[in-house]
């Protein structure tokens, strides 16, 4: 399968719009998807991500804006006609068929010879690590097997897009966390282009190359995982990643290449961002970006000690400020500051990040 | 102690003491003035074998006024101990005497012997029963609810009475000697009968038994309402058909129609003097025959009549295919056809076995229409019907062929039983968005269409013929407008001394309405304690409990109705004649309907809701009434109209059951069309249709609807259809 010589293709949708009556669930939305690399549509629900991801398969048809797959323009082409094969979040294994038939069905009504079929299915099973499990039904498969099966089925046909909605979201933790990293092995092991649905940040970033971030219709940022973790361009973007502390600053200086915000009491010198103009900004703070201090200083922020909580690897602060209130996590366990004592709040630069109030 | 066993004792001591023990007042002949005697007095009277029952009704007393520790085990001892000796006195002495000569010789002869029992007999034998249940409860069984534990003990009990004993008095009755052959050779020769097992036809001399019409006839029946029901499944839930609406409609009207009303339609259309056989004649020169009677008739009306309920069956099945399947088919590279073969069809085959036993069941019950239709073709059903009313009046030989009905139908109902519970694929849930269902291939479509559409069309012009025939003098011979036959049916007048129904129909018409309206609650009640205690409670032998339920809706019309005359006809238990014994019947036959409406809302009910609301010190009739029902509305709503709309239309048993003071509507309709009168027929099923269709409006009104969902812009099904368009 990795030695195919088939030209793997990438994804590019040029403003496509979805609409259902007086409903747009995607709105001119534009992005691009290189060949061999998986992209992550990450959304609150409602945001289109899904029916994204079903126009690239063909199960949805664009009411404007053009679909192109490996160069080539696919949009009025069926689900059928696509070279693009899809993981479903409920799997849709046929019940009605064992392990093998459910695997070896987009290569039977390809028209493979049986023999053929049948060692490719089982080379596909052996893949995903479920060889000797041919002649089950899928009701006697548990949850991850499930899932190994709907990834062999979409793999054995060696797609030019491999599509996967939310895949992982019927799993429990501890499962998805292994099957999230079995995926990407897969993935990069094969070099398939790969387009992936989820809701959950963390799995996001674990997995992708690049990552979308939608909301309401249309994309709020696109970028690396690190990008959007270290630089979010807006409120919404920087709260869905998990940077769960957003104090309101206003901008008092520019000079250099760098800014001077007022946050509270703290006067922060930071390294200018990229899409502030307006001077009313949201000072966007990672947890893991600020420490606790004893001495006060002008870039430091005056806070109380609500709450401590000893988690082993390391603590996590609740505090109170004038500016509101912080969450931090903090590596260094040994020495907690108690409850209810006041201290001061400084913040690591690379840990903040500047976007526009309001969104 | 609790208040619920001080009141059941009162209850029990009044039922026993003061309320007359024999007979319904309906029944009653006119006395002197004075009340028939309680138990009590009777048993001081002529009956001293009601005394000892006091013993039953003393016996809890002092332990539950002492709030004894034994309460529970006495009012055990109390209410079993009641309930057998009522059943023994009441089966060991009959109208006559005693039943078996040896208990006259140990006891000497009674003078006269008691009537069938009556409402103090009746409440003294609640009493009893739920004496035993709250013992039950107060010693621990179903984590001491009073309320299950009644509830079980009363559905049994009423199950068991007017199910299971009439219907094992039909075996008894197979089973009589017949003149000087004994009871086991009489039975093996009645159920052997050669006009009921001949294969005559086959090999060419005579007739073939009707236990092989009635197999062809549903065989042939089954696979004809599949056909046609697929066809409007699939019109119905994957094409984008722009009447929907009609659809919905054609599969209601059946439901709410008399089973012979689309026979009689048939033969206007193509009897002898039908309006298609006299334009053929006129036209063509074909002679005018009587090719509609007998076979192609009856299965010509079954098909009209069940086409509907396979639909309902395959609507389920067809929409139960979530459409992820088929995109992932698609996204697999299959095209339509590989995607409805591969995987559309298997996945509906359970379903389509399921639409055909139905059918078969349907059609093997079925009485009015070939009663109508059938002329020389006889089925099961309407040969029990000829075996008691007939010249024959051979209750041993309808026993018979009811045994064997009954068995080809419980028979079909066991099949059908496994199949639904262990073949059909439920699908794994996922959230999310669940897909767009695939089209059909493009000749499919063609094919769904072509079978669907002028079925639809030819049923409409049926139903439109059925409001017409009612206004026309005679149809086929003369077509001039009249109101004579709603004049004649439903005439009214004024005199002197005020409003007069004159009307021939408004005396069967009342008595079908009132018993409708008496029966629908208790059916619909029943019903949904029934699924209540299916889906909420776990106790031992509820799968029997629930198979036993079921089991009723398997017994065809025309058996039930000969097992009701040949059990309650005579002491201990007579309903004949009277209003009591059709309500009752009503009950038992449509329950299960009730029950599986049920039994669908509540299982989609989480049952963290009623356990909440037990937490927060709630009962569980308290749960019932406040938590389940109001979120029931919509099983009430369906439990209600069908048991209404089914006790209006259902003939089969009923005809058995009627008398001169309580006639139904559709035995005095059947009986219009025995004589010919087809035109009065008519007129009194399209007032039917009429009253059914007002009668399904006021109910959903009356139970209103069940509102949790909050409102929301556009619903995922009208947004599936957009994408579908």
């Amino acid at each position: 399968m990795t030695e195919s010589a088939k030209k793997i293709g990438g994804v590019e949708f040029r403003s496509v719009s979805r609409r259902y009556g007086k409903v747009t669930a995607v709105d001119q939305i534009s992005f691009k998807v290189e060949p061999g690399t998986l992209v992550t549509l990450l959304g609150p629900s409602g945001c289109g991500k899904t029916t994204t991801l079903r126009m690239i398969a063909g199960l949805e048809a664009p009411s404007e804006g053009t679909i192109l797959i490996g160069g080539r323009d696919v949009t009025l082409l069926p689900a059928t006609d696509r070279d693009v094969t899809m993981v479903f979040q409920s799997y849709a294994l046929f019940p009605h068929m064992n392990v093998l038939d459910n695997v070896a069905f987009g290569l039977e009504v390809s028209g493979v010879p049986k023999a053929q079929r049948e060692a490719q299915a089982m080379q596909g099973l052996a893949m995903v690590g479920l060889a000797g499990f041919e002649n089950r039904l899928p009701s006697e498969l548990s949850g991850g097997q499930q899932q190994r099966v709907a990834v062999a089925r979409a793999l054995v046909l060696e797609p030019e897009v491999l599509l996967f909605d939310e895949p992982l979201s019927n799993l429990d933790a501890k499962l998805r966390r292994k099957m999230r990293d079995d995926i990407r092995e897969l993935q990069s092991k094969l070099g398939l282009t790969s387009v992936y649905v989820t809701h959950d940040q963390e799995e996001a970033l674990a997995v992708s190359d690049r990552i979308i971030v939608m909301n309401r219709a249309v994309i709020a940022q696109e970028g690396s995982p690190s990008d959007l973790y270290r630089r979010p361009v807006s409120r919404f973007v920087a709260d869905f990643m998990g940077i769960s502390n957003l104090l309101d600053g206003i901008v008092i200086a520019r000079a250099d290449g760098r800014v001077k915000v007022r946050c509270g009491e703290a006067t922060l010198d930071l390294p200018a961002p990229t899409a502030t103009a307006a001077d009313d900004v949201t000072v966007a703070i990672r947890p893991q970006g600020i420490r606790l201090e004893a001495e006060a200083a002008p870039d430091r922020l005056p806070v109380t000690v609500r709450k401590a909580t000893y988690l082993g690897s390391h603590l996590e602060y609740v505090l109170d400020s004038d500016a509101g209130e912080l969450f931090v996590v903090d590596p260094t366990s040994e020495r907690a500051v108690p409850p209810g004592s006041g201290a001061w709040a400084a913040f690591r630069h690379d840990g903040v990040a500047l976007v526009p109030r309001g969104e | 102690m609790f208040r619920s066993h001080i009141l059941w004792l009162i209850i029990g001591w009044i039922g026993w003491a003061i309320v007359p023990w024999y007979g319904f007042a309906s029944t009653r002949r006119p006395a002197t003035g004075d009340w028939p005697p309680s138990g009590l007095l009777a048993g001081l009277g002529d009956a001293p074998w009601l005394l000892p029952l006091a013993l039953f009704l003393a016996l809890p007393v002092p332990f539950v006024l002492a709030r004894s520790r034994h309460t529970g085990l006495a009012l055990i001892v109390g209410g079993l101990g009641g309930l057998v000796w009522m059943m023994l006195e009441g089966s060991a002495i009959t109208h006559k005497g005693w039943a078996w000569a040896s208990l006259a010789g140990l006891f000497g002869r009674l003078p006269e012997g008691q009537p069938g029992m009556g409402f103090g007999a009746m409440i003294t034998a609640l009493a009893f029963l739920f004496f035993f249940t709250m013992g039950l409860a107060a010693r621990g069984a179903m984590k001491g609810d009073r309320f299950t534990t009644g509830a079980i003990g009363f559905l049994v009990a009423s199950i068991a009475l007017f199910v299971f004993w009439p219907v094992s008095t039909v075996f008894s009755q197979a089973m009589l000697p017949d003149g000087d052959i004994s009871g086991a050779t009489a039975l093996y020769n009645r159920l052997t009968a050669r006009d009921i097992w001949s294969l005559g036809c086959i090999t060419g001399d005579t007739r073939c038994g009707v236990v092989w019409n009635s197999v062809v006839l549903g065989t042939l029946c089954g696979v004809i309402t599949t056909v046609l029901g697929l066809a409007f499944a699939l019109v119905a839930a994957r094409t984008d058909f722009p009447y929907q609406r009609a659809l919905r409609l054609l599969s209601v009207l059946p439901i709410i129609t008399p089973p012979f009303v689309i026979g009689l339609a048939v033969i206007l259309l193509f009897g002898r003097n039908g309006t298609v056989t006299l334009f053929l004649a006129e036209n063509f020169g074909l002679t005018a025959t009587r090719w509609i009677y007998g076979l192609p008739g009856i299965l010509l009306t079954q098909t009209l009549a069940f086409t509907p309920i396979a639909f309902l069956v395959l609507i389920g099945v067809v929409q139960g295919i979530a459409p992820s399947m088929e995109e992932a088919a698609q996204t697999l590279r299959a095209g339509r056809w590989q995607t409805f073969r591969r995987v559309t069809w298997p996945l509906m085959r359970p379903g389509l076995a399921n639409a055909f036993l139905v059918g078969f069941i349907e059609s093997l019950a079925d009485f009015g229409n070939p009663l109508v239709m059938g002329g020389g073709y006889e089925v099961l059903s309407t040969k029990i019907f000829y075996a008691v009313v007939g010249a024959q009046n051979d209750p041993g030989r309808a026993a018979a062929l009811g045994i064997v009905l009954l068995a080809l139908c419980v028979g079909a109902f066991l099949v059908q039983h496994r199949w639904v519970g262990s073949g059909s694929y439920t699908t794994v849930g996922g959230k999310g968005f669940a897909g767009t269902p695939a089209e059909l291939p493009v000749w499919l479509k063609r094919a769904v269409y072509g079978t669907a559409i002028p079925w639809a069309a030819f049923t409409f012009l049926l139903y439109g013929l059925i409001l017409y025939g009612g206004f026309v003098e005679n149809w086929g011979r003369n077509n001039t407008f009249t109101l004579r036959h709603y004049v004649t049916a439903f005439g009214l007048d004024w005199n002197q001394y005020g409003l007069l129904w004159t009307g021939r129909a408004w005396n069967s018409l009342f008595t079908t309405l009132e018993v409708s309206a008496i029966a629908a609650p208790l059916t619909a009640a029943l019903g949904l304690i029934t699924a209540y205690l299916l889906v909420r409670q776990r106790f031992a032998g509820r799968a029997t409990f629930e198979f036993m339920t079921m089991l009723s809706f398997a017994i065809p019309g025309t058996v039930i109705g000969v097992a009701y005359i040949l059990a309650f006809n005579q002491p201990p238990v007579e309903l004949t004649g009277t209003a009591a014994i059709l309500v009752v019947c009503f009950v038992f036959r449509n329950m299960p309907v009730s029950i599986r409406a049920g039994v669908a809302s509540m299982s989609q009910l989480d049952k963290n809701l009623d356990e909440c609301a037990l937490t927060l010190g709630a009962n569980s009739a308290q749960t019932i009434r406040r938590v389940i029902v109001p979120l029931l509305r919509p099983a009430i709503v369906a439990a209600l109209v069908y048991s209404f709309v089914r006790a209006i239309t259902s003939v089969s048993a009923v005809i058995f059951l009627v008398s001169a003071r309580h006639d139904m509507a559709t035995s005095y309709i059947v009986g219009r069309v025995e004589i010919g009168d087809f035109g009065l027929a008519i007129a009194y099923s399209s007032v039917l249709v009429v009253l059914m269709g007002l009668a399904i409006i006021f109910i959903q009104w009356a139970v209103g609807e069940r509102r949790i969902a909050r409102p929301t812009p556009q619903a995922p099904a009208a947004r599936a259809q957009e994408v579908a368009a």
